[in-house]
């Protein structure tokens, strides 16, 4: 079972549900959580595991081999990203615009094209105290693309049981980032929080999940009191709301001292099992109709 | 010898476009024949590699020479290594009229 948290807006409580959710279910279930926000991961902060073994992340980017290159420039015109471009008697390379696809080496009739491994940034897998399996990403500052170092992470990690819980926890944005966070999750849990711009991003991101097929619940957080225009969306969208959370001073305490929900208090254990059921629910039911 | 010139629109009173890579058109000017002509920029939405693939448009028209209002690093680097000169025109020219006159009077 393949859970993505996502948001669109960020700080809306992505990390504390998905934490808390992984915190709650690793007595019962062999539990992965991923962090996919390679470019700010913070969920280390709540789980705090331990380094297990690490690895590099790379793009294979192309290098030109004169002697080989016949200037034919059908590298430059497949290219997508205009990472090439023809200039005089040369084929220029720009790293940084180019996705590691491979499709101008498999254009090229003339085996001009080498690639060549291009650091972009680390890949790790740890494990906390209470048996969870932790797995996240980090893109070296500079690089632009975080994308491929996430398609890396979710094939780095390697759940051994059938029913093994994972947790994707999802950069914020509704960009390619998100979708490649989405991209074959079984259920997109959708943390909002009851504002106008809560709202606004949580339609962006519904968009996204229901043109991918991935069914999808929300979890309102933050709750003050009830936000109108949010609870005629989900009913509107047929959307499970799975979870209020209450704007409360003792959770934004723990949450600051790097607790999750249910360090703060016990009781949200319960809750989070009946989210997990109803996830689990709602995804089985998808996967058979 | 050949301009290439960042335009806001398709004719000559069209107004002068700052971005390079982004730009809506772009106006392909003959210093010899004075012929004009305009393209439309078809990598004005790319999600990146605008400026690149404008500087690679520049290569293929055979321009020795862009004006816009500024350049971006990529586009820089590939039009330096093509050897075209890139101008950016005054702040007094509003259309490309007035792009072409600074050109003309730039030249002599």
């Amino acid at each position: 079972m393949k859970i993505a948290v996502t948001s669109g807006k960020g700080g809306t409580g992505k990390t504390t549900i998905a934490t808390s959710l992984a915190r709650t279910l690793a007595d019962s279930h062999e539990v992965w959580f991923v962090d996919c926000d390679v470019e700010a991961p913070n969920g280390h902060l709540f789980l705090n595991p331990t380094p297990v073994r690490h690895t590099q992340a790379v793009i294979k980017i192309p290098q030109i081999d004169s002697s080989r290159c016949t200037l034919c420039g059908k590298c430059v015109e497949i290219c997508q990203f205009h990472a090439l471009a023809k200039v005089g008697d040369s084929i220029m390379v720009f790293p940084q615009l180019c996705h590691g696809c491979g499709s101008c080496t498999w254009n090229c009739t003339e085996q001009a094209i080498i690639e060549i491994p291009n650091p972009i940034g680390t890949l790790q897998i740890g494990l906390t105290a209470d048996n969870i399996n932790f797995a996240s990403g980090e893109l070296t500052i500079s690089e632009p693309m975080a994308t491929p170092i996430i398609r890396q992470l979710k094939k780095f990690y390697t759940p051994h049981s059938q029913d093994a819980v994972i947790i994707l926890d999802s950069p914020p944005g509704a960009s390619c980032s998100v979708v490649e966070t989405l991209r074959g999750a079984d259920y997109a849990l959708l943390v909002t929080e009851p504002t106008p711009f809560g709202l606004h991003d949580l339609s962006q991101v519904h968009g996204i999940a229901e043109e991918m097929r991935i069914p999808a619940g929300v979890i309102i957080n933050r709750e003050a009191s009830t936000y109108e225009p949010l609870e005629f969306f989900c009913k509107e969208h047929h959307l499970e709301v799975l979870l209020h959370v209450p704007f409360e001073r003792r959770i934004a305490e723990g949450v600051a001292k790097g607790e999750t929900l249910v360090d703060i208090d016990k009781q949200y254990a319960g809750a989070f099992r009946q989210v997990y059921e109803q996830i689990k629910n709602t995804a089985e039911a998808a996967c058979d109709a | 010898m050949i301009v290439l010139i960042s335009s806001a629109g398709s004719d000559l009173e069209s107004s002068t476009e700052p971005r390079f890579g982004r730009s809506p058109w772009y106006v392909k000017y003959d210093t010899d024949s004075e012929h004009w002509e305009a393209f439309e920029n078809p990598g004005k939405a790319l999600s990146g590699g605008a400026g690149i693939a404008a500087a690679q448009f520049a290569v293929d028209q055979k321009a020795s020479k862009v004006v816009s209002g500024d350049f971006g690093p990529n586009a820089v680097d590939v039009l330096r290594a093509a050897k075209i000169e890139m101008v950016k025109y005054p702040q007094e020219a509003k259309t490309i009229n007035d792009v072409l006159k600074f050109i003309k009077e730039s030249k002599s």
